[in-house]
């Protein structure tokens, strides 16, 4: 009976097996303590680019400078609004020449002396041409700018010449124009000051960045994990609550809602699509879906003649008017979608610029209005809308189909609307910027900061670097510069809305829905909240 | 033997150079990379044409790929869009694939081949149908199914297993991992050693062996199966480049960050330096598997002889 014998083995092969694995999971992770020491585990992506503050254009890696730097401003995580944090004071008579002061004792956390200098040479590395930092631009106010970073050819400057250091604690900026909300859109991850050993030893800086904020990084394996802790001697007021946050990079996150509910990470701060319906029954209110500072819109190529006519304008208009948004939010995005009715986002809050209705009926579906419309406007330029976006990430698909479905409805004709997939993100962000798609493309934008300007200039202004569609209004741009010019607050939010209201006139993007940010957690941990850029804030959270 | 060894390292040399010429204009056709990296705006166009330059994107793919060429000889793989060394993302990539493709090959010998071996002499017999009926199961199952099933009842039900590896998974927590990703080649392994085994089962020589009054184990170990392992050794041979660029799925589903979440990566970001890069190594994987498995045709059957 050998055969049998060999069987037996075999069966006790796969015993030994399944044991083995049995002894090597389980477990904490590494024995981490509870209380004001323990340790948070949480998701993360790998970052698409190297960690450098004026380089980080996505969440992943803001998400580490945000616990590893601070800046002037830091803006308050339950309202967006931005508050002193480096800085004393940042002062302008004319909203243009503006002074700013830094506190006093503020650290690297190597030992070295936070300075007006620190904040002056992060700035010229950011903003030169010869550093590639892909957020250059956010220097763009200063003056200089175009000399250290031309649009094309070579820098003639190596310095911006706007930027002056006046003591140890105090560096004078000037602008090129006027721009009274300046001073708040300092608390972008870009306009953080750098220690010296940044310039010194880029190489080791990048494998460890050192700054000045609540956590140091203890250990950073690129593209699987980073160990970061709590610094105890942090000279801020917002302190860790805990002893420190293990990211782990996910390839997949249905995995990593997979390693939540089994109990072996505390944080997940994107759950997929797929799991939204049992996200209730899995973690009960332990569920975050709150709004984010990011908008989803459709975008149209004004740089085609057929879509840049007063009668494309009426089209456009009925577009909006036949996508049913409460429907498409509620089923498909299971609600972590809210229909928009503005060209902003809630995150802003009413003093901020956010106005519910603004668009008014332009938005809101309806469904006899629509095909009127659409039909006074000639029909939609070339007999077909066609919605290109990328297949590769986000579903988008899912979404696209439904707004087409929408469409198609009101028309009354199955091909009115069709989606058109890119392969990969790359390729269709090439499509859009060389403007070769001819005609409608999915578009959105997060904010790089809580401000009403954030969410209007970059995306419509003419020739703004983020109006791909080329649109172009005199009087929404004079309105702009108008806007910014205000140093009253309360006048400049309400100039920047009169702007607004000339979208709801052109509808040059179609606004679809704002989008929140969902985040599910453990019960080991606690006071676990998404601040507007939908990014955990994990200083606050406590470990039971 | 020197010879022929000689020969086959020679023709290796058109193939590398074909593959990934043809990998290099693959990933090409895929478009401007650039454009991505700057997420849902515009990269202001100095930065954009700086990077190009950076990456040689802005010269002609010919020369492109002869700089890349020259590089590599030189031990220059290039770097990834996120700073890294290409040859950085190699050695953190490739010793957890192999240690994934070690697990899953002992799975395919070990527990493929006895099966194999156990049917092949009970043809007919209930420990066959049974062993055919499972393995026609696991064939007709996809990976990701498997996957998830053994995921979520061994990590999340019954809490045996993490559901996730760690950063640097060591041989344990991959052996769920490594059967998954064994699992269908297992299969194949079993039924390819079943056949082979059934028909040399009638072979004059096994006759003769047991004639000879040789013990049963000395004869089917020896003589039988070192006959029956021809077809089991080049399907296996070829199998091991299959396991180490193809464990995507599985890569995914046990967050493991080996060679396929990489080739993923890369291909999603259209980084070309990556995917030119880690397919390179994985045509030379391919390239040694397939000699091996030739030389080992002659210790197996001492009748293939290579002049």
């Amino acid at each position: 009976m050998r055969g049998a014998t060999q069987v037996r083995w075999a069966a006790c092969a796969v015993a030994v097996a399944l044991a083995a694995t049995a002894c090597g999971g389980g477990g904490g992770d590494g024995g981490s303590g509870g209380g004001a020491d323990g340790i948070v585990s949480s998701s993360w992506g790998d970052p698409q680019n190297p960690l450098e503050p004026a380089n980080t254009n996505e969440v992943q890696g803001g998400k580490v400078l945000d616990m590893v730097f601070r800046g002037l401003i830091r803006y308050d995580p339950k309202t967006g609004e931005a508050q002193n944090m480096v800085a004393e004071s940042i002062d302008s008579k004319d909203s243009q020449n503006f002074t700013i002061k830094l506190k006093d004792g503020w650290t690297f956390s190597n030992g070295e002396k936070v300075t007006a200098k620190s904040f002056v040479d992060a700035w010229n590395y950011g903003a030169a041409l010869k550093n590639n930092q892909k957020n250059a631009y956010f220097f763009q106010y200063i003056e200089g700018y175009d000399k250290v970073h031309p649009e094309s050819g070579s820098a003639s400057a190596e310095t911006l010449s706007g930027l002056k250091v006046v003591d140890d604690l105090t560096f004078t900026a000037k602008l090129t124009q006027k721009f009274s909300l300046w001073p708040d859109t300092l608390g972008y991850s870009a306009f953080v000051p750098l220690p010296k050993a940044f310039y010194d030893d880029h190489d080791a800086w990048l494998s460890k960045p050192v700054g000045n904020g609540p956590y140091t990084i203890e250990s950073y394996a690129k593209g699987s994990s980073m160990k970061l802790r709590k610094w105890d001697d942090y000279p801020g007021d917002d302190k860790a609550k805990n002893g420190g946050v293990d990211l782990k990079v996910f390839t997949d996150n249905n995995t990593a809602y997979t390693d939540l509910t089994s109990g072996n990470l505390d944080l997940v701060d994107d759950v997929p699509a797929s799991q939204l319906r049992n996200v209730e029954a899995d973690l009960g209110d332990r569920y975050i879906n709150t709004p984010a500072g990011i908008i989803q819109t459709l975008a149209f190529p004004f740089y085609d003649k057929e879509w840049d006519t007063d009668d494309a304008r009426k089209v456009r208009q009925g577009l909006s008017m036949a996508i049913n948004r409460p429907q498409i939010t509620d089923q498909i995005f299971q609600k972590t979608r809210t229909p928009a009715s503005d060209w902003t986002s809630p995150v802003l809050g009413e003093d901020g610029g956010f106005k519910k209705g603004l668009c008014g009926k332009e938005c809101t579906y309806d469904k006899a209005a629509a095909k009127k419309l659409i039909e006074e406007g000639g029909g939609i330029p070339g007999g077909q809308l066609k919605i290109s976006y990328n297949a590769d990430t986000g579903s988008h698909k899912e979404w696209v189909d439904a707004v087409c479905n929408s469409i198609n409805n009101v028309m009354g004709n199955n091909k009115a609307c069709v989606g058109g997939p890119v392969g990969t993100f790359a390729d269709f962000r090439a499509q859009v910027s060389t403007q070769k798609l001819k005609s409608a493309w999915r578009a959105g934008w997060q904010m790089d900061y809580p401000l009403i300007q954030n969410f209007l200039q970059p995306l419509y202004y003419t020739n703004a670097p983020s109006n791909d569609g080329k649109w172009s209004n005199k009087e929404f741009d004079g309105l702009i510069d108008k806007a910014n010019a205000e140093s009253d607050k309360a006048k400049a939010v309400s100039t920047f809305q009169d702007a607004e209201k000339i979208l709801v006139e052109e509808m040059p993007v179609i606004p679809l829905w704002y989008q929140n940010g969902s985040a599910g957690y453990s019960d080991r941990v606690d006071n676990v909240a998404l601040n507007p850029f939908s990014v955990p804030v994990y200083e606050e959270i406590t470990v039971k | 033997m020197g010879r022929y060894v000689i020969r086959r390292l020679l023709q290796m040399i058109p193939v590398f150079f074909g593959t990934t010429l043809l990998i290099f204009l693959m990933v090409n056709v895929m478009g401007d990379p650039i454009a991505g990296l700057c997420g849902d705006r515009q990269c202001d166009p100095a930065t954009a044409a700086q990077l190009r330059s950076e990456f040689g994107l802005d010269k002609p793919v010919w020369q492109q790929y002869l700089t890349y060429m020259g590089n590599v000889f030189t031990g220059d793989f290039g770097t990834a869009f996120n700073g890294q060394k290409v040859t950085e993302l190699m050695a953190t990539a490739f010793p957890i694939t192999i240690r994934l493709t070690i697990v899953a090959v002992v799975f395919e010998i070990v527990i493929g081949i006895s099966l194999g071996v156990v049917t092949g002499l009970r043809r007919g017999r209930p420990i066959d149908t049974t062993v055919l009926i499972l393995t026609l199961v696991v064939i007709a199952v996809p990976t990701f199914v498997t996957g998830l099933l053994l995921q979520l009842l061994l990590g999340v039900k019954w809490g045996i297993i993490k559901p996730s590896v760690s950063a640097d998974p060591t041989f344990d927590e991959l052996l769920v991992p490594g059967l998954v990703l064994a699992s269908v080649s297992l299969a194949y392994v079993t039924r390819l050693t079943r056949t082979s085994i059934a028909e040399n089962a009638r072979a004059d020589y096994v006759r003769t062996a047991v004639a000879k009054g040789l013990p049963r184990r000395r004869v089917v170990v020896r003589h039988l199966l070192r006959n029956s392992l021809i077809p089991v050794v080049t399907f296996i041979g070829t199998d091991v480049g299959a396991l180490m660029g193809g464990a995507i799925v599985t890569e995914r589903i046990f967050n493991i960050h080996g060679v396929g979440y990489q080739l993923y990566q890369g291909i999603l970001r259209q980084n070309s330096q990556t995917v030119v890069g880690f397919v390179t190594i994985l045509v030379l994987v391919f390239l040694a598997a397939n000699l091996i498995v030739d030389l080992l045709y002659a210790v197996l059957d001492p009748r293939i002889r290579y002049a």
